[in-house]
């Protein structure tokens, strides 16, 4: 058995695309998605036309630019030219004042303001909108202040566990999940394919050793490499990305533990059910990357999908995991919160070992 | 001694039967060739010999141990080499041999033993260290030989061991399965090299499933009036 590692372990050193995977990916993976791929709006490029240019108007310019969400990107001459600014694909927004704004907001009690924003992005258009009407708002409570009006509501809103809505909150969960689906299922479907494509793993059929030996003999490295990698993505994420972990570090390492063995089930399944190394790859390409990106509710929200996609969104393994680390991480929610969760990929785990055992079995015959 | 026991070998894959009432034995220290066209169950055959698969009846005994109930103890007891070459690429040669050996549970020190003893018939000690990959396909096809036979197996079942190598090399690769019987172990073996059927003790011939010939190499030339195994094989074909 220890002699089985050891060679598992001269198998993946040896090759250099392995160790990409392996270390590569993690780091560069965590970082891209940290700093580069974020949803905050932050200096977003806008154009004002202003019309009346009197008090309010520029208080409210000065608000929107101070507020750091927005720059001030080039003077647009007239409204003829909004498309053609939006065209070139400079500004994300343009705000119209009407003329005579300050005025008429003292006689007629209200005054308008056009918001056009560049919606072929829609997720930042929709942000930029709101962040805008926001401001906005804002300064209509600050104009209001003092004069006796009829009753207005007020509404106050708190974000809860991410009250500065870092995208990094959102991601790390999602990546942690799909590094640890990756490398593990993928590693391993591919490494025993690949045994089964060299012939090796007739030989160690052949021997004494059990399959079962044979097959924990070539899944152990890859459970000890994946939690390398949690930990490698976790001190990342808490060091550079400022990723808290409110609850327990030994139970998020412990249901990690419980992911990377219910993968490891998946990839030695996988490799039953493909005879080369190239069909594991793809088979985990699509059966896995896919959907853990899509369907887990990593990037879209899962409340938003369509009916039958949601039901599907279910037996993805990754979309009970996100909310368990989620809700350790960000909120620090003990194990009496998630042991559904926990047992749902527990249940999953066994499934996928017991289906192995029978189709190799069968290939046995 | 017997060393391999069949009778009424039956085994069936649905309606398709692969192999119809086989029945030979194997004497010990015996070079054995199993011939046969492609798909005529060759394999099959074999595989249920080493354990891989279990026969549908018949009673079969390999080193005298049941194989329906004892393959772990037979497993002990055979070494394997198949048709494709099958050592770790990515490892060196001494690695490969310190990675069989201990599957089948030797020693280290046994291990180690063995290893040199091994290379050192091969006249490849000075290559230990190197990547297996790097290294010719006969001499690859020889070590993987020595390490099915690092742990002194009864029997040795090689699977068409010199597909794709030169004359030369075939020609030490039966010298080495020659000296390699003469220490008692016996050799089974397939191969679609008729010249190499030459060199077996007794050879049967497969087709269809079931065994159609079986004698030494001479005998058979003479009962099919053949100058070579080849022709026996052809005339037989034929038919």
């Amino acid at each position: 058995m220890r002699g089985f590692i050891i060679k598992e372990f001269y198998h993946i050193f040896r090759d250099i695309r392995s160790m990409v995977v392996l270390f590569g990916m993690p780091v560069i993976q965590v970082l891209l998605f940290g700093f580069a791929l974020s949803t905050e709006v932050k200096n977003a490029p806008i154009a004002i036309i202003d019309h009346s240019n009197d008090q309010v108007t520029r208080a409210i310019t000065t608000k929107l630019l101070s507020s750091g969400f927005f720059i001030l990107s080039d003077q647009v001459p007239g409204e003829g030219h909004i498309e053609e600014v939006f065209r070139h694909g400079k500004v994300k927004e343009v705000i119209v004042f009407e003329s005579d704004f300050a005025s008429k907001l003292e006689k007629d009690r209200q005054a308008g303001i056009q918001i056009i924003a560049d919606a072929s992005d829609p997720n930042t258009a929709n942000l930029v909108v709101s962040y805008t009407s926001a401001i906005i708002g804002d300064y209509q409570q600050e104009y209001l202040k003092g004069m006796s009006l009829p009753v207005t509501v007020r509404t106050e809103s708190q974000m809860m566990y991410n009250p500065a809505l870092k995208s990094v909150f959102m991601f790390v969960p999602g990546v942690i999940t799909i590094l640890l689906m990756l490398i593990t299922a993928m590693m391993t479907s591919i490494s025993i394919a690949r045994e089964n494509e060299l012939g090796t793993m007739e030989i160690l059929l052949v021997s004494p050793m059990r399959p079962i030996q044979i097959i924990a003999g070539k899944v152990l490295p890859y459970v000890l490499l994946a939690f390398t990698n949690a930990l490698i993505i976790l001190l990342l994420s808490y060091f550079v990305l400022g990723m808290p972990v409110k609850g327990s570090l030994v139970l998020l390492l412990a249901e990690s533990l419980l992911f990377i063995v219910m993968a490891l089930s998946l990839g030695i399944f996988i490799s039953t059910v493909s005879n080369s190394q190239q069909m594991a790859m793809m088979l985990s390409m699509f059966a896995l990357m896919l959907p853990t990106i899509l369907l887990s509710g990593f990037i879209f929200p899962i409340e938003n999908m369509p009916v039958p996609l949601q039901i599907f969104s279910n037996i993805m393994p990754p979309r009970w995991f996100i909310i368990i680390v989620k809700s350790i991480m960000i909120k620090g929610l003990g194990f009496k919160y998630i042991w559904k969760e926990t047992l749902i990929i527990a249940g999953m785990a066994v499934f996928f070992i017991a289906l192995s055992i029978r189709k190799f079995k069968i290939r046995l015959e | 001694m017997k060393i391999i026991e069949v009778e009424n070998l039956v085994k069936k894959f649905g309606s398709f039967v692969a192999n119809d009432h086989l029945t030979f034995s194997v004497d010990e220290g015996e070079i054995y060739g199993f011939l046969g066209a492609n798909g005529a169950g060759k394999t099959t055959a074999m595989k249920i010999l080493c354990g891989l698969s279990s026969p549908t009846s018949g009673k079969v005994m390999v080193a005298g141990y049941d194989v329906y109930h004892q393959t772990e103890m037979i497993k002990k007891r055979i070494g394997y080499m198949s048709q494709r070459f099958s050592l770790f690429e990515d490892l060196s040669v001494w690695e490969n041999f310190q990675f069989f050996g201990g599957i089948y549970g030797l020693s280290p020190a046994k291990i180690r033993e063995r290893t040199t003893e091994l290379l050192g018939r091969l006249g490849l000690e000075s290559e230990k260290k190197q990547i297996l990959g790097s290294l010719p396909l006969g001499w690859k096809q020889k070590l993987a030989f020595s390490v099915a036979i690092i742990h002194r197996p009864s029997i040795v079942f090689l699977d068409e061991p010199t597909g794709g190598v030169d004359p030369i090399t075939r020609r030490q690769f039966w010298e080495i399965i020659y000296e390699t019987a003469s220490q008692g172990i016996t050799v089974f073996v397939t191969t679609h090299y008729m010249d190499e059927a030459e060199y077996c003790r007794r050879v049967s011939i497969m087709a269809d499933g079931k065994i159609v010939a079986l004698d030494t190499p001479a005998n058979l030339k003479t009962k099919y009036n053949a100058a070579n195994i080849e022709g026996v094989f052809l005339k037989i074909a034929r038919n």
